[in-house]
Order: structure tokens, then C-alpha cells, then sequence
């Protein structure tokens, strides 16, 4: 359907880079980081903001850009999974996941990796139960969380008791 | 999504004629964690989307005469990460912490979710603890409701038209309160909800009340169950004892239960009971 709104100009950060758009009042972060900036990892899945495979950080906190308006990133930054190749913590959250074979189908990865970078960045040595507690609201129908919880450890150098 | 316009007024008066001048084409935008929700299921027409985040202030999250003031714009994470609601209100703080994901809390604020009413939610239950009020803004100038004056059905608020939430003011506990608020579902929304505060005097109740959320249409007080509790020695006030069963029986009688997804009326009856005693418990400890 074509819209008569007028479009509302986003000048933000996308993983470190400064990008621009133009975005219907309409529109949903998710759309325009998939569809105007090529940001794939993003995923849609439950769309109502429960399930975590959306989730991105904005300015460093987990948000569900299923359900948050594009024009809300205006002025703020954005790291989607792609951005987290570029970061320490990100590479070493990667390579965690891998080795504890923290993924099966890998679709809720993404969002798995940032929502644990948040917690990382904001409590470097958590126990498991923060990292338990932190992870609660991004779902996983492969793995059973065990390993992912023992990844995120890992990548904080600590071990699973 | 229908298309929709925005707004982005900068004072609070300026929102009300908005949602005045556009009457039910417009609605008001805070942290949207329920009202995109509604608006993508196509539930809720909105042709003109108000942003209270623009008007200069609405964030704020402050102490106003040993009261907590919270601005309609602050999110559940600015609430239950700000010093001054851990050391003061730590009850708001922990209830605050554990409201939906960490994703919701980043972005969605206590005033909407007051404001949106859905049944199935901790905050207005909580706040029944406490003598909290809404501050609106309308045309008429400001005025304050009682939290359980404001919710009056689900989805449903006693705001007039072209009003504005803009803060929820939170009075202090009385001296000598304890207080407990315990949570349970088996779903991404609360099942049940139960506060419980009690006053104690030389090891005597004073004052009870009770809140229960998520079970009855609108969380309410439980006034017959409180009323037991008066005169009951706190030390008795355990989760086995004859006295707790009794408000529990009561609570459970009064709970007003739906039937829904959650659950059978039967089950919520029952949940009520035990969480009724365990919330005593835990506040008379």
C-alpha cells in the first residue's frame, strides 16, 4: 500500500558506519536495516517481539526492531550481528558459540550474540545464572540453552559450573 | 501496518489539542511496546501517531518530597536501574527488573503500560501497595488519579479525551511497611500477580493490603482478605499457618477469576490461594 505520509529522514550508525534513509513513519527498524542496508542477520520471527531473533542493539541495549520504529534509531547507534566481526567480544562470542556448539539451526544466533555482548559489556565476569536470567527472553528450539550458556561463559573466560 | 503520520509535540499541552483536535485517529506514542503490537494485528486504527518522548522532561525519574515521580517517557530499565528507586523504592526496582524481556524494559515505560491496561501485566498490581497516583494533563489543566481509579476494564482508562499521562507519583511506604510482590506464568505474560504490604506494630499487623494482578479483569485490592489480616501477629504470619490459609480462602473467594488462556477460573482460584499465602509470607519475614 503507498502512503501519503510524508517520510521521515534517519541519519544514525549502522556497525560503526554513519548511514542515512529515508523511511515511511510505518516502517519497522527490521525493515530498514534487511531491506534498505542488506543486514540479513536480522531475522524475523515471532513479530511480536517475545522470541529475540530481531534483536539488535540500540546504543548498546537489546531492542526487538520487529516492533520498534525505524525513525527511533534517528541520532542512535545500531549494531546488528554483522558488526560484531569488527568487535573483540563479538569475535570472541563467535568463536565460543562455535566451539560449544551453541547452534544448531543458527536462526536465533544473531540475536543471541548481541543480547550476550549487552550483558558482557555491562557485566564482564557474570555468573550462570546472570547469563541464564540476561538470555531468558530469546527463545532457542534447538539447543536446549545448556551450551549456549556455557558459550557465553567461555567468551568471559570463565568456566561452567 | 496502516500508514500513519507523526507527531512530535514538545510540551504536554501541545499532545492534548493534537489528541483533541484528531479525536480517535490519534493515539499516544511512548515506549509503543503494546500499542504497535495492536496497531500491526490491525486492532487499533491510528491515522496520527503522538510521541510523548519529544516533550523535553517526560524521562525524568526523581524524588519530589519523598515521593518518586516517574515521567511518562521513562523506560522500565531507566526506572529499575536509577539509584534512587533501588535505595528507596527497592520493591518498584525488583517488580521493574523482571517486567516482560530485557528488550520490552529497553524500550517500553511504565505510564503506557499503565495507560494501555492490558490485564495480563505486574505494574498496576504493584502500585496498588502504594499510595501512587497518575498525573494527566488536558485541556483543562492538570489533575491526579488514584491508580485504582485509573484502570476501569481492560484496555480501558479513566482518561477524558485530549488527557495526557505525564507522570506517576509514588508515595513512600508507610513507616514500619513490608512489602513482597511474587509473580508466576507459563506464558510470555504474567499469569498471576500478588502484593502484599503489612504495617507492623509492636509485632501486630496495623494495616494489610493485598493486590492481585493478571487473575481478575482489572487488578484490584483484596478489602476481605486484608481485614483478616489486621490484628494477627506478624511472627504468626507464616505460609502454613491457619490464619494465612483463611486470607488465602478469602483472597481466592474475591479474586474475580477469568477464564483465558492462562487458565480455568478453578486453577486461578488456586493459584490465588498459594500465592496469597507465600506473598504474606514472604512480606510478614
Amino acid at each position: 500500500m503507498s502512503s501519503a505520509t510524508p517520510r521521515i529522514r534517519v541519519a544514525c550508525e549502522v556497525n560503526g558506519r554513519p548511514v542515512e534513509a529515508k523511511v515511511e513513519p510505518r516502517a519497522f527498524l527490521i525493515d530498514l536495516l534487511r531491506d534498505e542496508f542488506g543486514l540479513t542477520s536480522v531475522k524475523r520471527s515471532c513479530d511480536v517481539q517475545v522470541c529475540g531473533a530481531c534483536a539488535v542493539l540500540l546504543d548498546g541495549r537489546p531492542v526487538s526492531s520487529c516492533t520498534l520504529p525505524a525513525f527511533e534509531a534517528r541520532g542512535h547507534s545500531v549494531l546488528t550481528a554483522e558488526g560484531l566481526a569488527d568487535e573483540p567480544l563479538g569475535e570472541a562470542l563467535a568463536r565460543a558459540f562455535a566451539q560449544h556448539a551453541a547452534f544448531q539451526c543458527g536462526f536465533c544466533t544473531p540475536g543471541l550474540l548481541l543480547t550476550a555482548k549487552a550483558l558482557l559489556d555491562s557485566a564482564p565476569a557474570p555468573t550462570a545464572e546472570q547469563v541464564s536470567e540476561c538470555l531468558e527472553g530469546n527463545l532457542c528450539r534447538c539447543t536446549g540453552y545448556k551450551k549456549i550458556v556455557e558459550a557465553v561463559l567461555a567468551a568471559a573466560g570463565r568456566s561452567a559450573v | 501496518m496502516r500508514p500513519f503520520t507523526l507527531h512530535e509535540p514538545t510540551s504536554a499541552a501541545e499532545a492534548s489539542a493534537l489528541l483533541l483536535e484528531r479525536g480517535e485517529a490519534a493515539r499516544l506514542y511512548a515506549g509503543g511496546t503494546e500499542l504497535l503490537l495492536a496497531m500491526k494485528g490491525g486492532f487499533l486504527p491510528c491515522d496520527h501517531l503522538v510521541n510523548v518522548k519529544t516533550i523535553p522532561g517526560m524521562d525524568a525519574v526523581a524524588l519530589d518530597g519523598g515521593a518518586l515521580v516517574i515521567g511518562a517517557a521513562a523506560t522500565h530499565t531507566a526506572i529499575e536501574s536509577a539509584p534512587i528507586v533501588r535505595e528507596r523504592f527497592p520493591l518498584v526496582a525488583q517488580v521493574e527488573r523482571r517486567v516482560a524481556n530485557a528488550r520490552v524494559r529497553n524500550v517500553g515505560t511504565l505510564a503506557g503500560n499503565l495507560c494501555f491496561a492490558e490485564p495480563h501485566s505486574d505494574p498496576a498490581a504493584l502500585l496498588l501497595l502504594y499510595d501512587a497516583e497518575a498525573v494527566v494533563e488536558g485541556a483543562s489543566g492538570e489533575r491526579r488519579i488514584s491508580i485504582a481509579d485509573l484502570q476501569i476494564a481492560p484496555y480501558e482508562t479513566a482518561l477524558e479525551p485530549g488527557e495526557v499521562m505525564t507522570a506517576v507519583r509514588i508515595s513512600p511506604l508507610p513507616g514500619g511497611a513490608r512489602a513482597a510482590y511474587l509473580k508466576f506464568g507459563i506464558h510470555h505474560r504474567p499469569t498471576i500477580g500478588v502484593g502484599a504490604m503489612l504495617r507492623v506494630a509492636e509485632g501486630v499487623v496495623v494495616e494489610a493490603r493485598l493486590s492481585l494482578g493478571s487473575v481478575p479483569p482489572v487488578a484490584r485490592r483484596l478489602p476481605e482478605a486484608e481485614a483478616l489480616l489486621l490484628g494477627e501477629r506478624a511472627e504468626h504470619l507464616n505460609a502454613e499457618s491457619s490464619a494465612v490459609a483463611e486470607v488465602a480462602d478469602a483472597a481466592a473467594a474475591q479474586a474475580d477469576a477469568v477464564d483465558d488462556l492462562h487458565g480455568s477460573t478453578e486453577y486461578k482460584r488456586h493459584l490465588v490461594g498459594v500465592f496469597v499465602r507465600r506473598a504474606i509470607a514472604q512480606a510478614a519475614a
